[in-house]
């Protein structure tokens, strides 16, 4: 049986992990890639870099790491932040990620979702959805939750499979941060109007939450960071609490 | 001893060979047809799409070399479907190796397939030291149905053939290089055929 995918993600800035990173046990938490195979090894079975930095060396600081994460780590990692191209993806790919997510490039150019997916393969793009519910109606935003757009969360997602997205990463703007769960009404919905597989992303606090979100939110994996980075949650606890509640998950 | 992993312009190549690296074997990427019939073990790797796939394997006449070969050769997810007789997806003819037709998942289940899945009835070699029902990494929209070549299944909607044996040919959907400690040892264990 197919299951259910812990997800966990790393900011990273410059090369390095960014906030909230707080193993005991690792020599440098910094080291996105010594991370990386940390979480391997206790059963994240996915894992998404989310790179946030600016700076003019960006692209080539980030395919080394692609480059040294995929030497280093037997599980598939998505690679997201600041890609806007075929050749942005195209040089991630050769250097050994499995898949990209694209968000704000997306929504200016909805376009590139068809060129990527041509090109590459639906199951290597993922389109990340960033949306807050506002008097009732679920707004997509840009810049981390910061500009709103015209687009519904739910049109969007659609519009986005049918060009040829393979996964959806959704991020709720009201639970992300809150630890009092994710988004499940709205996560029950896109898994129910979409044939493509939901990450729910946002709002995790305790290991009911991923429960509920798979249960509940019917989402294909649940992807969190502080809950992992700080050790409030590990990975094999979670698995077998999701185990004893019936989730199908890879132990 | 020799590997080559097939490079025709599809896919994830690094992966696969930072994976062998990994065993503390090293690969050569290579299209060259001398230095792939000289290999100890082939690698017929792939993601993408199949017909254009097929147009690049055609382009470099490694159409014609890959059924000839006769050490072990390893097709994996695209590079399997691709040593079938046909696939669905863009109405391609295949390499023919495996006399199964390729065909897309119904949306009774969500498409792609992504994630880690179960694989039973292990009948080869190369699943040494693989427990049954262990966890692999897949992507896929396509399948092979199950036939006397199929060596082990998977269930996604339907049972499935994830891996297709005949005679050296052998082909996985799933991802070794992504799946874990157990996909290193069917790596392995193809390694050591």
């Amino acid at each position: 049986m197919l299951a259910k995918r812990i997800v966990p993600c790393l900011d990273i800035k410059n090369g390095r992990t960014v906030k909230g990173v707080n193993f005991v046990d690792l020599r440098d938490a910094g080291d996105p890639v010594e991370l990386a195979k940390k979480y391997a090894e206790t059963g994240a079975d996915e894992l998404v870099f989310l790179d946030i930095s600016a700076t003019e060396e960006r692209r080539r600081t980030l395919v080394n790491l692609v480059r040294d994460v995929a030497a280093q780590v037997n599980i598939p990692f998505t690679v997201g932040g600041g890609i806007s191209s075929v050749e942005d993806v195209d040089i991630l790919l050769q250097n050994g990620a499995d898949k990209v997510s694209i968000n704000s490039s997306a929504v200016k150019r909805p376009q590139l979702v068809n060129e990527l997916s041509q090109k590459f393969g639906s199951q290597c793009v993922v389109v990340a959805i960033d949306a807050k519910k506002i008097d009732g109606e679920w707004i997509v935003h840009l810049v981390g939750g910061k500009v709103p757009t015209e687009l519904n969360l739910f049109d969007w997602a659609k519009e986005v499979e049918e060009r040829g997205a393979g996964e959806i990463l959704f991020t709720s703007m009201n639970n992300d941060g809150t630890k009092d769960g994710f988004a499940n009404d709205a996560l029950a919905r896109l898994s129910e109007e979409l044939n493509i597989p939901i990450i729910a992303s946002g709002g995790a606090g305790n290991m009911q939450h991923f429960v509920d979100t798979f249960k509940d939110g019917k989402a294909d994996a649940a992807l969190a960071a502080s809950v992992f980075h700080f050790q409030e949650i590990e990975i094999p606890d979670l698995k077998e609490e999701l185990k004893k509640q019936g989730i199908p998950v890879r132990l | 001893m020799k590997i080559v992993i097939i490079n025709y312009g599809a896919g994830n190549i690094q992966s696969i060979r930072f994976a062998i690296e990994r065993l503390g074997y090293d690969a050569i990427l290579s299209n060259d047809v001398e230095e792939i019939k000289n290999a100890d073990k082939v690698i017929f790797p792939g993601v993408g799409e199949a017909s254009s796939a097929m147009k690049m394997l055609k382009a470099t006449g490694l159409d014609r070399l890959i059924p000839t070969l006769t050490q072990p050769v390893l097709g994996i997810c695209l590079g399997m479907q691709l040593m079938c007789k046909y696939s669905e997806e863009g109405d391609t003819t295949g390499l023919g190796i495996f006399d199964v037709d390729v065909k897309r998942f119904e949306n009774i289940v969500k498409v792609p397939q992504i994630g880690w899945n179960q694989i039973s009835g292990l009948g080869s070699k190369i699943f040494n030291n693989v427990k049954e029902g262990a966890y692999m990494y897949l992507v896929h929209s396509y399948y092979a149905p199950i036939t006397k070549e199929t060596i082990a299944t998977t269930e996604y909607g339907i049972q499935y053939a994830t891996a297709l044996q005949k005679n050296n040919f052998y082909g996985v959907q799933f991802h070794p290089e992504k799946s874990s400690t157990d996909g290193a040892m069917i790596l392995e264990n193809f390694l050591n055929l």
